[in-house]
């Protein structure tokens, strides 16, 4: 026998359930008093720099229904490319700007909409630089274990196209299950498919 | 953000230990039949983490309200209480490495004793509880403890087989220091049978990692005439160090 390594294992997850709301969004589902606001609702001020963005998410099941108890998170770099963490070694992210933001999927549409500015680049592990981008996590009944995915813009064409993390995948008929639809409006969408023929690309990472 | 000023502790800026998908439920689990539609059928894209994945939000205490970890009194009108079997929940947040994961968020959401979510979803007949509300949050001290009140919640039936039942829990919700520690998980209460018949619990296909999720009764840690407890240790991700990594340019 060798030495132990003395390592613990992760805590099994479990599904969040259909009353997730209860517990992340309680102002949203009806819960008022206990919480001031709901976390993540809000993630701009007027000072926050940037280009203001909409993005309106909807999550489909395998028969393209929205989800209309999902719960999803996003966490994006600030109008610089710096994260407001103290794991960004880099600089100081803007002080106005958390990064994080968290929507319950609408009980009627099952759209939630996410008011926030469009991220600079980060880099890469190798210093190569990633195409400007949102990580959305989401939860629901019936999800075991929470879903990591990647929302990209449409316009960035040529940084998509070199983006490291995008030229990781190997079926590239799937890239453009990543990248958001600009509206008229300006506003972008992105729908998340969790199943069929057009399943979002979801990261184990 | 920078580190925080008071701190002596070095920000951790390594990539967390590969997730085993082994251990945590698969997406598409049968017998929990709404994971049927809602399960990625294609391979997840593997890969090393990035900052996008190793930095994440950092919650202040400033957030916290003085009731958000009691749940007993936290929706009670005042000088009312929740009714139920009173208790005290409490352990540590660590990573795989066995460290005190400090500063973590927690948030908690329960049925009432009666099994019953304030939901305008939930409707099972057992009734609501005028000051019992459901939810509460924490942030974990620089050990990775934490603690908060509520009542025990009660078990519940669930439209899946004709006649499928939850056994009591508590779930969880908790950041670590990075966005890739996200995890969503449920605390089940030691000596219950109805675990091992619960088809959400089944999902988990290693009965070691269903243990991980009980806590256990600790009688030396109750409140004398008020409350009895329960520990229930979270881990999450570890995270590898960043000694020998190349570091980027410019850095």
């Amino acid at each position: 026998m060798a030495q132990s390594l003395d390592r613990l294992r992760e805590s099994a997850s479990q599904t969040a359930g259909p009353y997730v709301h209860i517990g992340l969004t309680p102002n949203f589902c009806g819960i008022g008093g206990v919480y001031e606001n709901d976390l993540g609702a809000g993630m701009v001020n007027d000072k926050t720099k940037g280009e203001r963005i909409s993005v309106r998410m909807r999550v489909l099941d395998g028969t393209g229904t929205p989800l209309k108890d999902a719960l999803v998170e996003i966490w994006q770099a600030d109008t610089d490319g710096l994260y407001n963490s103290p794991s960004e070694m880099r600089g100081a992210a803007d002080p106005n700007f958390v990064g994080w933001g968290r929507k319950a999927t609408d009980m009627d549409t099952g759209e939630c909409m996410f008011e926030t500015v469009k991220p600079g680049w980060v880099p890469f592990k190798d210093g190569r630089l990633m195409a400007p981008h949102i990580t959305v996590w989401i939860v629901a009944r019936g999800i075991n274990i929470g879903l990591h995915t990647r929302m990209y813009f449409p316009e960035e064409e040529k940084a998509n196209a070199e983006d490291p993390v995008l030229a990781r995948i190997e079926h590239r008929v799937r890239v453009p299950t990543l990248i958001a639809e600009r509206q008229g409006d300006g506003s972008y969408i992105f729908d998340i498919h969790l199943q069929g023929e057009k399943e979002t690309v979801f990261f184990d990472i | 953000m920078t580190a925080d000023p008071l701190s002596n502790r070095k920000p951790e800026t390594g990539a967390f230990f590969q997730r085993d998908r082994t251990w945590h439920p698969a997406a598409f689990t049968p017998g929990y039949k709404t994971s049927v539609l809602r399960s990625p059928q294609k391979a997840l894209l593997s890969l090393d983490n990035t900052l996008s994945e190793i930095t994440g939000p950092v919650f202040g205490h400033d957030i916290l309200g003085e009731l958000d970890n009691d749940l007993i009194h936290n929706f009670a009108k005042p000088g009312e209480s929740a009714i139920g079997p009173r208790i005290v929940v409490y352990g540590r947040v660590l990573d795989e490495r066995g460290k005190g994961v400090p500063g973590a968020l927690l948030e908690f959401w329960q049925a009432n004793a009666g099994g019953r979510y304030r939901h305008k979803k939930e409707g099972y007949v057992a009734a609501l509880d005028p000051n019992f509300g459901g939810c509460g949050r924490t942030i974990t001290d620089e050990d990775g403890g934490y603690a908060f009140r509520t009542i025990q919640p009660g078990p519940y039936p669930w439209p899946n087989g004709p006649n499928d039942w939850r056994p009591a829990h508590i779930h969880f919700s908790v950041f670590g220091h990075g966005f890739a520690q996200r995890l969503i998980t449920q605390m089940y209460f030691e000596g219950d049978p109805m675990i091992w018949q619960c088809p959400i619990v089944k999902t988990i296909p290693d009965r070691v990692a269903v243990e991980g999720l009980i806590a256990a009764l600790d009688m030396q840690a109750t409140i004398p005439m008020d409350a009895r407890a329960y520990k229930f240790d979270i881990v999450l991700r570890g995270r590898r160090s960043s000694l020998f990594e190349n570091r980027l340019e410019g850095n």
